[in-house]
Order: structure tokens, then C-alpha cells, then sequence
């Protein structure tokens, strides 16, 4: 799935020019959930980023659903990015669309479907994010927790192998950050969707296959979570 | 849809109409846009009309000749400035084979005395055989008839009123009498003719009464000679042949040609090309700043989206697809009251000016296009703009 070795990386230039990224090495399998956590400024967006290809690999090995991203064309990941969904730290849903709409964003990217195909499609998803009522809001009138579910089935919609999530639950309770990331971990698992989620938030380490630490650009030694103490 | 294999797959393979979305889902901006392009096109429409109207009415009567070719002296240089030339060069065309008629027209501008205030005005005096085909008005020929009395003349009923109440009278069985240059001639009829730039009437007489109200026309001399062609006859092949044969002492013109030579006249002799031709410019710049304000602000609002689309996996020439759409769309939908407005205003404009305004194709043609342009190089410009989308810093 995804596969980085030695990954540096570098922002600005000159007397100016910081590391961020230290010989970062991580290998995500297939239908795995790692959950990426650490300080903030420590760097983990900026590996989402990379792993994501929306940004150009500086140095070291980058492979994501076997696509290397070493020395790639802007093509070559705008062409890997419909096949990873993204899921960031507002919702960023298109104000002038509907929630169905929205979600056909993410469907429109598949190939070979007609338009009605994708539309249900689209409509599939919201139901299974619960918001099977919503189909015809805007985001404006949904709650944070909705607008973040629609994300959510805007990204599955385009059948990624890979969901990046940047702390999905940063703008919700604990009660709505709890359903967000129950779903989207229930959801990833159906379809077999490896998860790289970077998260703050203590709350919800417990839905992570593995758990890896990270500081000041590095990766420190990954752990599997504790199980949840029962309630 | 299935006769149209082609157009179902296309069908089906739509997306989510972004561009028509964003600018519906925004009705506030939508309106001040299309309110900035329907008024640029309003104004273009005005500008435009006024110009080709001004022009079209400096040949409202050239219009109306009888003829395929039109000789005339090469020292005229207007309807206002007409010269005289030999008549018998007239004549000679009659040798080319192709030649089926002609018709010697005197022309000149001559002082009318208004019948009621006895006010005096310049009329143009049209003076012709009444036996020849002069016009394609209908019905002439017999009103012509009346022309064969010395002294009596057609008076153009189109004519402004500062002429006098000359067709009233006329209609309701009044003799009407006026004076021309010191001479008495009575109304004989009416025809309907037009104002033009040069000439705020007209009256039509025969040759001989023409000849006594202008005593100092030189003898044998005309100053319009039209010529009809047989049916079929190479319009651009016989007035070859007559340049090639005539003295230089007269120039030949197609009836279009004539035309074009009056409207050139004051088209080139006046600023009223320039002014009507620089309003409407302004209104195309006025017209551009409006919409690549409206698309710019839109584009900017919308960045972050744009970057997430982006950060999905759509390409940015999608996403510049989107902001042409919205361009094209502003463009048909400000075009649609801009052109109703103007046929709206150019009725008004008719009657109040007699001017001849009319909606025709090349000028709706034309301010679309400009239209278009003028969204387009807008959203071109917004485009800019989408550069500055970065996915990589929506995260």
C-alpha cells in the first residue's frame, strides 16, 4: 500500500531552508488503520501530504499503491490522487452544492459509470453514513458531525485504496468525533481501504490497527494501542 | 436518445454542473453580473444602432432607385454636393447590349417655402422624365402622370413637418401651392420617400418643371443617370465594360456602390463614426471590468474548494473549464435581456427619430460576439487566479 524509506524533507530555501522530515520509514499494509499522532509542528501533516502526492518527494523513497512518487510528474499524481481520498481537518465541502452533489464530486471521478450510476452511487453513500434524509442540503445547513460524514462518503465515493484523514474530529464533540471515526473505520474496513490518519485527539487512538509516535520530523517506535478499558 | 448514439454517451457522461451551480447558488452576485453585461450590451446595442441608423438614413432615398448602375459625375462628392455631367454619356451606355434602360435624374437641393408660416427650408428636388422608372416606390407611375402639367410637383409626405401641414392639406382636397426659388408650383400628389441626412424632404417633378425652378442648370446636363440591366446580365462584367468605354468625365457605381459612396461620405467626413464606435467601447470595458470583478471575487472565494478538488484528483484544466463555463453561461444569459432591451429601445428610438434602427442579424451578431469576448477574456483572467490553488495547503 504505501511504502516510505528515508524520507526528508526540507521547507524553504537558503539561510531559511528547515527540516521538517527525518529518515522517516514507514510501511502502511493493505485494510490497515495506523494512526499517526505527535506535537503539533512535528511534521505529520507535511507526511500526509507527500504519501498523499500533493506535494514533490525532496529525498528518499515514496511508493504508494505502487506508484513511485520519486521524481513524478504533476500528471502522474494528480492521475494517483483519484485514487486516494482525502478527508481533512474541516470539511471542505463545496458551499454551493448539495451533500448528494458533493459526494457525486467524489463518484465523477470514476470512470466508465453514467451519470445516473454515479448519482446513486453518491446517494449509497450518504445512506451509509446515516444522512440518507440530507441528500438535497446544503452544506450550511448540516451539523459539523454531518458535514464531516459527508466528507467522508465524498471520499469513499471515488473506491480509493487508501483514505488520508488529517484529525477529522478536530472541529467535533466527543460525541460526534466518536461516530465520525467509528464509521470511517467501519467503512475503510468494507472496503478493504487502508487508513493514515494524523490525529490530536486522545479521545480515539483506540480504533488504530497500529499507533506510531511522532517528533520533531521523526518517526518514533510504533506501538499497537491498548485496548479500550471497558466501559 | 437512442437515434443519437453520440449525444447519450455525452449525456451520460456529464458531471455535476459546477459552473452553472456556483453562479445560481449565488443569486446576489449572478444578478450584479448579469445587470453589468445586459447594460455593456444595451449600451453596445445603442452605440451601434444609432451609428448604422445614421448611416442607413443618409441613403434612405439612393435606396430607392430604380437601377443596377448608377453614373455619376466624378466631382460629386455627396447627396449634399451633387455635379453635373453630360447627359449623352447616359445615352451612350444604351450601346452595351445588357443595357435595357436608362434614366437621366436631375438632383439638387432647392429653397421651399412652407405653405403656412412661408418659412423657406432646403428640400431636395428630384427631376426626371415622368415617364421613366425612377423609383421602386409602389404606385408611382400613375401619380407621375400628373407631373406631365408644367409647375406641378410630388411632394414627399415623410417629409419633417417643418415643410408645412402640405400632406394634410393635400389629403383633406386642399389646392396646395407653395413657391420654389420664386416660383409657383402646386402639389400634385404625395409619395412616401423618407428624410435622410442631407435632405430633411423631398418633392419629385418632371425634367421640364426641374429645368424652370433651376434656370442655371447647364443645358444637356444631369447630375444621376440610372441604368437597368437585362435580366441576368454580369453586373460587375457590363460596368467594366462601361468604365472602360466612358470618358473619364463620369464614374460608374453598382447601386450598392452608390450607396456605399454616400455613407463613406459622411462617415469619413464627420465624427460620427468615432463617437458611436468609441461609446460602444466603453461599454465593452465597462462591461469587462464588471464580470472579471465578478469572476475574480468568485475564484478567490472559492480557492479552497478549488484546492480540494484539486487534492481529489481533478485536473486543473477541469477546474479551468469551470471558470470558462461560468464565463460562457454569464455571456448567454446577460446576451438574452441585453437583446430584448434593444429591440425594445430601437422602437423607441424609431418613433422618435425616424431614424431607421433595426435589430438585424450582423449587429446581434456582432455585440454577442463581443459579449462572449468580453466573458471569456474576463475568465481568462480569473483563471489566473486558480494558480494559486495549492492542494498541498488545504491540509
Amino acid at each position: 500500500m504505501v511504502e516510505v524509506e528515508g524520507l526528508c524533507h526540507w521547507y524553504g530555501a537558503g539561510e531559511m531552508r528547515r527540516q521538517v522530515l527525518q529518515q522517516v520509514s514507514l510501511t502502511i499494509q493493505p485494510g490497515e488503520v495506523v494512526l499517526l499522532t505527535g506535537p503539533s509542528g512535528c511534521g505529520k501533516t507535511t507526511l500526509l501530504t507527500l504519501v498523499g502526492a500533493l506535494r514533490q518527494v525532496q529525498q528518499g523513497q515514496v511508493r504508494v499503491l505502487g506508484q513511485h512518487l520519486n521524481d513524478s510528474s504533476r500528471k502522474q499524481r494528480q492521475q494517483l490522487r483519484r485514487r486516494i481520498g482525502m478527508i481533512f481537518q474541516g470539511h471542505n465541502l463545496l458551499r454551493c452544492l448539495s451533500a448528494e452533489q458533493n459526494v457525486q464530486m467524489g463518484s465523477d471521478l470514476l470512470p466508465n459509470l453514467s451519470y445516473r450510476a454515479r448519482r446513486d452511487q453518491a446517494r449509497e453513500w450518504l445512506r451509509a453514513v446515516g444522512l440518507g434524509d440530507h441528500l438535497d442540503k446544503l452544506p450550511h445547513g448540516l451539523s459539523g458531525g454531518q458535514k464531516q460524514r459527508v466528507a467522508i462518503a465524498r471520499a469513499l465515493a471515488a473506491h480509493p485504496r487508501l483514505l488520508l484523514a488529517d484529525e477529522p474530529t478536530a472541529a467535533l464533540d466527543k460525541q460526534s468525533g466518536r461516530e465520525v471515526v467509528d464509521l470511517l473505520k467501519r467503512l475503510a474496513r468494507e472496503q478493504h481501504c487502508a487508513v493514515l490518519m494524523v490525529t490530536h485527539d486522545p479521545r480515539i487512538l483506540d480504533v488504530a490497527d497500529r499507533l506510531v509516535q511522532m517528533e520533531d520530523g521523526r518517526l518514533m517506535a510504533a506501538r499497537v494501542p491498548e485496548p479500550e478499558p471497558a466501559a | 436518445m437512442r437515434a443519437w448514439p453520440g449525444m447519450a454517451a455525452i449525456w451520460n457522461r456529464r458531471r455535476i454542473p459546477l459552473a452553472w451551480l456556483l453562479l445560481t447558488r449565488q443569486p446576489a452576485r449572478l444578478a450584479v453580473a448579469l445587470a453589468g453585461i445586459s447594460f455593456a450590451g444595451i449600451l453596445m446595442f445603442m452605440q451601434f444602432g444609432f451609428r448604422d441608423g445614421l448611416f442607413d438614413a443618409s441613403v434612405t432615398v439612393h435606396k430607392l432607385f430604380d437601377a443596377d448602375l448608377v453614373l455619376l459625375s466624378p466631382r460629386s462628392s455627396s447627396s449634399v454636393s451633387m455635379a453635373g455631367f453630360p447627359r449623352r454619356r447616359l445615352v451612350q451606355t444604351l450601346a452595351d447590349p445588357d443595357v435595357a434602360g436608362i434614366t437621366p435624374v436631375h438632383w439638387n437641393l432647392v429653397l421651399w417655402r412652407n405653405p403656412k408660416d412661408l418659412s423657406t427650408r432646403s428640400i431636395l428636388a428630384l427631376g426626371f422624365e415622368p415617364g421613366d422608372p425612377l423609383l421602386t416606390v409602389p404606385g408611382l407611375a400613375a401619380k407621375a402622370r400628373v407631373l406631365n402639367q408644367r409647375g406641378r410637383v410630388l411632394f414627399d409626405e415623410l417629409s419633417r413637418p417643418e415643410f408645412g401641414p402640405v400632406a394634410e392639406w393635400f389629403r383633406a382636397g386642399r389646392t396646395v401651392e407653395s413657391e420654389i426659388g420664386g416660383k409657383r408650383v402646386r402639389v400634385g400628389g404625395l409619395v412616401g420617400l423618407g428624410v435622410s441626412f442631407g435632405a430633411d424632404g423631398n418633392i419629385l417633378t418632371s425634367s421640364e418643371t426641374y429645368l424652370q425652378l433651376l434656370p442655371n442648370t447647364p443645358p444637356g446636363s444631369i447630375e444621376v443617370g440610372l441604368i437597368r440591366l437585362r435580366p441576368g446580365a454580369d453586373q460587375a462584367l457590363v460596368m467594366k465594360r462601361l468604365k472602360d468605354s466612358l470618358p473619364k468625365d463620369v464614374n460608374v457605381f453598382t447601386k450598392q456602390g452608390f450607396m456605399d459612396f454616400e455613407k463613406d461620405y459622411w462617415r469619413s467626413s464627420t465624427a460620427i463614426g468615432f463617437i458611436f464606435t468609441l461609446g460602444a467601447a466603453m461599454g465593452f470595458i465597462v462591461g469587462c471590468v464588471i464580470v472579471y470583478q465578478i469572476l475574480y471575487s468568485d475564484v478567490s472565494d472559492h480557492l479552497p474548494e478549488y484546492a480540494t478538488l484539486m487534492a481529489m484528483g481533478y485536473r486543473l484544466s477541469t477546474l479551468l473549464g469551470v471558470v470558462a463555463r461560468e464565463g460562457l453561461l454569464l455571456a448567454l444569459l446577460g446576451y438574452l435581456p441585453a437583446y430584448a432591451a434593444g429591440q425594445g429601445l430601437y422602437a423607441l428610438v424609431r418613433s422618435a427619430t425616424r431614424l431607421p434602427v433595426y435589430m438585424d442579424m450582423p449587429r446581434a451578431v456582432l455585440v454577442f460576439s463581443l459579449i462572449l469576448v468580453m466573458c471569456m477574456g474576463s475568465a481568462g483572467m480569473a483563471m489566473r487566479r486558480l494558480g494559486d490553488a495549492d492542494p498541498a495547503e488545504i491540509f
